[in-house]
């Protein structure tokens, strides 16, 4: 990335002005670390009222300041600055490098000192420090910006889905309430089975957030023990038994063994249960899942295939993003947060880990989550 | 009865689309339903609706302007009701400020959801000129 940054020097003196400026003409720098090449635009002031001016007009990215001008001092320009909320770092310059003119200085906001007389090496330094200090925080504001915007999204999206099965489950109960379907029980018997799914759906979600929240956080208490990989495979097939039943789908697993991890047994069972519902959420009517454990040298391998409805090539990329569930017609009645993937990834993140996915439209997909040990 | 009116309802939650088919239908008007932007385009194809009601947020954020548009250019004398939950869901107003914003979204109403079941019938009589 290259960036010129502006710089305004401020002094009553011509000499000091022209010095400046020679010194920094064709001067540019790099910072490797943040990979940033910078030059300087200079421009001058030669007194503190001009700069206020200046600044107003054409914001500049650093200034260096004169501590002693006629008229406003260069202190009164400092504070002045402070008072606009300047994004520029200020390098005050000082005649007689006193502590006390250095801390009030310092105490009103000004990033560094630069003592006269000053060498042009010892410009380019000062420079070079402030400028390098400038564009690590314009980075950083650069960040909070964009995760501002990410949260914003995250969040209506949130709400919008939030409020979807409530107004759903709103219309069922104000048709039943109303008796618009007629006096007969029966009549409302699809809205309420529908209803009750759709709060469901709602826990579901929550609890899922709840979980992304968590783990994102890094608040979540995790106990590390050898658990046996194999036995949370088990027990979470166990739990979608009746779910799969429903559905006519064949749940399949040979346990190798036991495959020892050094894991959390509650992320494994969460790990689980979103690879294995969701094999089944997505299958064909009478279809199969089938789980597979590894244990390697260096990594325990989960795979999970179904022979489900697949995902399209096109929709693969945007798989694991929060609530980017894939909508099509195949999938627009199942039921789902669209965090499930997002909170698998992260999970397997903690590990060290993976996830990888292999489809076939209407053949079917594989999950592969690996874990390192 | 000949002269029914027919009315495109499009709402990508199948629970939402039931619903206010269920409301229209009970006023006399032949409903054809379609559940999402893609289906609504494909109704329009086959069918000239005298009212379109459709959901403003389905596949995409904006589906329902898209399909809005579509109705008018086919249909220029069709209205459209839009429902939208966004005023709800991200606190920002989305109904037409000025004469401008209004000619920009070319829906005729804009409603909130939850929509009241009375309020649309009253609208859709409105719209239709009954």
């Amino acid at each position: 990335m290259h960036e010129t940054l502006h710089l305004l020097v401020v002094d009553d003196e011509l000499g000091m002005r022209l010095s400046i400026e020679r010194a920094l003409k064709a001067y540019a720098t790099s910072f490797e670390d943040i990979e940033v090449d910078v030059d300087f635009r200079i421009t001058t002031a030669d007194s503190g009222e001009a700069a206020l001016e200046a600044a107003a007009k054409d914001p500049p990215q650093i200034i260096l300041l004169d501590y002693k001008l006629p008229g406003m001092s260069g202190l009164d320009v400092l504070q002045a600055l402070m008072e606009a909320r300047t994004e520029a770092l200020i390098v005050m310059i000082t005649a007689y490098a006193s502590l006390e003119t250095a801390v009030q200085a310092t105490k009103i906001g000004a990033f560094d000192f630069l003592a006269k007389p000053f060498t042009p090496i010892e410009v380019k330094a000062a420079v070079h420090k402030t400028a390098k200090h400038y564009m690590i925080q314009a980075q950083a504001r650069k960040l909070a910006g964009e995760r501002r915007q990410i949260r914003f999204e995250f969040l209506s999206v949130l709400a919008h889905e939030l409020k979807s099965p409530l107004a759903a489950v709103e219309g069922n109960l104000r048709i039943l309430r109303d008796h618009a379907a007629g006096d007969a029980i029966g009549a409302y018997d699809h809205l309420l089975d529908r209803s009750i799914l759709r709060l469901d759906g709602m826990r579901k979600l929550i609890l899922d957030l709840l979980d992304l929240t968590r783990i994102e956080s890094g608040q979540k208490q995790r106990s590390l023990v050898e658990a046996d990989v194999c036995a949370a495979a088990t027990q979470s097939l166990e739990t979608f038994q009746s779910l799969a039943a429903e559905r006519n789908v064949n749940l399949l697993f040979c346990p190798p063994g036991k495959v020892w991890l050094k894991a959390d047994p509650g992320e494994l069972e969460m790990m689980f249960n979103n690879l294995i519902s969701n094999a089944i959420k997505y299958n064909h009517e009478g279809g199969s899942v089938t789980v597979e454990v590894e244990d390697g040298p260096e990594e325990v391998r989960v795979a999970v295939h179904d022979t489900g409805i697949g995902i399209g090539k096109e929709d693969l990329a945007k798989l694991f993003g929060e609530f980017s569930r894939i909508r099509n017609e195949k999938t627009r009645n199942i039921l789902g947060s669209g965090l499930g993937l997002s909170i698998l990834r992260r999970l397997a993140s903690l590990y060290g880990g993976k996830v990888e996915v292999q489809s076939e439209p209407d053949r079917g997909s594989t999950f592969t989550v690996t874990l390192r040990k | 009865m000949t002269d029914k009116k027919n009315v495109l309802v499009v709402d990508d939650d199948i629970d939402l689309l039931e619903q206010v088919s269920f409301v229209l239908a009970s006023e006399g008007y032949r409903v054809i339903k379609a559940q999402g932007q893609k289906e609504g385009e494909e109704a329009l194809l086959t069918t000239i609706p005298d009212l379109a009601v459709l959901d403003l947020m389905m596949e995409n954020m904006d589906s329902g302007f898209v399909l809005c548009h579509h109705v008018k250019r086919l249909y220029p004398e069709t209205p459209v009701i839009l429902l939208t939950a966004v005023k709800a869901a991200t606190g920002l107003d989305f109904h037409p400020q000025s004469e401008e914003a209004a000619s920009w979204v070319k829906a005729d109403v804009v409603m909130d959801k939850p929509v009241r079941p009375e309020q649309l019938k009253a609208e859709a009589r409105r719209l239709l000129k009954l």
